[in-house]
């Protein structure tokens, strides 16, 4: 479909503009909302993946493509009556307790939005009861933790044992990340994946939740 | 014991642009986009309107580093400063800030969706309270020449909480003593500093081969910034 391989290619121009009138365009030749989603601003932004994955792009052109998907989505949403916008998922995301970097964090956020995700962001200074739940209350496939300091890092490891004791530890899978950390921490302290970045977290997340 | 407060004007520690970009991951051999060249440019400029540069600085002696380096008796078994600070002839303590206001803008950037810039920002003031840091140090360092109290064959050179085998915990006397919360920085319970965009450490004199040291001690590992090398090559030029 032309249509939809222009909202895709405009994406990855981070032509915002472009993509938020394409998408409209779409809606009056009665393309399905998912269809649109999944065929045009999805797939734009899995290219975009690719091509940072491989260097061809950098980071300012990820998150230019990514306030333009969130654009189209925006044209879809109030099309969704009586349901939310279809996802992959839910991610219950933040900035453990005591930590106030947050820059990371949302890169991770925008760009798992960007590839089709429901991303609850609780913010900074998170305790570790409030990460549990709010996966609980949303029934979120995956629980994503950020420190960038090693002080902050043991919270990590509470959050995991309290998902223990609550019962979703397991059902709920937990990623992390950040500076200080890396995948043996997050073996030791029983998380199911460390990411690197904002890409790596979208294909881990990807991978735990069985989402394509 | 001498303290200064200092407000340092924002021209002296104006970041480049390439830096900027390698903040955002672009290395140099890559040419960025006329977009990206475009934000790394608005971001320049904000910089330069919001960044309120603030340094505060205080000479000590070995013996009352010591204690401050010592922290909460969290350092790595083994680090370069064990010996450094052995060799070293003095020490001064630094903080400095580029203050709340551009952090708030950078959080701003976000919350209204506009990440690319928000981010640039980011990478751009993390740029500029580096050099807001070597400035402090090049000061200490022009003082020590004025007053006949750095030979040739001497330089400095800088070392923080967190990195190199010291434990962040260190902040807490580094702290006490220096005050740093006159300029506005205060720290939380994990030894994180706020604003952010701050940067407090030791400024550590002696001889330059004390400085030289290889990057192969064990929490080495997890060091993901391997800017000792950047710092001992500096020394060398110094």
């Amino acid at each position: 479909m032309e249509i939809l391989n222009q909202i895709s290619a405009s994406l990855q121009e981070g032509d915002t503009a472009a993509v938020a009138k394409l998408t409209g365009q779409a809606v009056k030749q009665k393309l399905a909302p998912k269809e649109i989603l999944d065929r045009g601003l999805i797939a734009g932004m899995n290219v975009v993946g690719q091509k940072f994955k491989s260097h061809e792009i950098f980071l300012p052109d990820v998150l230019l493509a990514a306030k333009a998907m969130y654009a189209g989505m925006d044209v879809l949403k109030p099309l969704m009556t009586g349901e939310s916008l279809p996802t992959m998922g839910t991610v219950v995301i933040g900035t453990v307790h005591g930590d106030l970097h947050d820059i990371g964090k949302n890169l991770v956020a925008i760009m798992l939005r960007g590839a089709g995700f429901e991303v609850i962001d609780l913010g900074k200074d998170v305790p570790p009861e409030r990460f549990v739940d709010e996966a609980e209350k949303n029934s979120a496939q995956v629980i994503g933790m950020s420190a960038l300091l090693t002080t902050t890092m043991p919270v990590m490891e509470k959050v995991v044992e309290l998902a223990k004791d609550r019962g979703i530890y397991g059902k709920t899978k937990i990623i992390v990340g950040g500076a200080p950390l890396s995948a043996d921490y997050a073996e030791e302290i029983g998380a199911d994946a460390y990411c690197f970045d904002g890409i790596s977290a979208v294909e881990r997340v990807k991978d735990l939740t069985g989402a394509k | 014991m001498m303290r200064k407060i200092a407000d340092i004007p924002v021209e002296k520690i104006n970041p480049s642009i390439e830096k900027v970009l390698k903040g955002q991951g672009i290395p140099d051999q890559v040419k960025a986009n006329k977009r990206t060249i475009d934000l790394a440019r608005k971001a320049l400029s904000s910089f330069m309107v919001l960044a309120r540069p603030s340094a505060v600085t205080m000479e000590i002696t070995g013996d009352q580093f010591k204690p401050i380096y010592a922290g909460e008796g969290l350092n790595a078994d083994d680090t370069p400063l064990d010996d450094i600070i052995e060799r070293a002839d003095s020490f001064a303590l630094f903080a400095v800030t580029i203050g709340e206001t551009i952090c708030a803008e950078i959080g701003r950037l976000f919350e209204s969706g506009d990440y690319a810039q928000g981010a640039m920002l980011d990478s751009t003031a993390s740029e500029g309270t580096e050099l807001l840091a070597n400035q402090v140090e090049q000061s200490h360092r022009e003082y020590l020449l004025k007053k006949n109290r750095l030979a040739s064959s001497h330089s400095t050179c800088q070392f923080s909480p967190g990195y190199c085998g010291w434990h962040v915990s260190a902040q807490k006397k580094l702290f006490q003593t220096l005050r740093p919360e006159e300029i506005g920085i205060s720290l939380n319970d994990s030894f994180l500093m706020e604003p952010l965009k701050s940067i407090s450490g030791a400024i550590i004199v002696g001889e330059r081969e004390i400085f030289v040291f290889e990057d192969d001690f064990e929490f080495c590992v997890e060091c993901r910034t391997r800017s000792c090398r950047d710092r001992i090559r500096a020394v060398k030029e110094k």
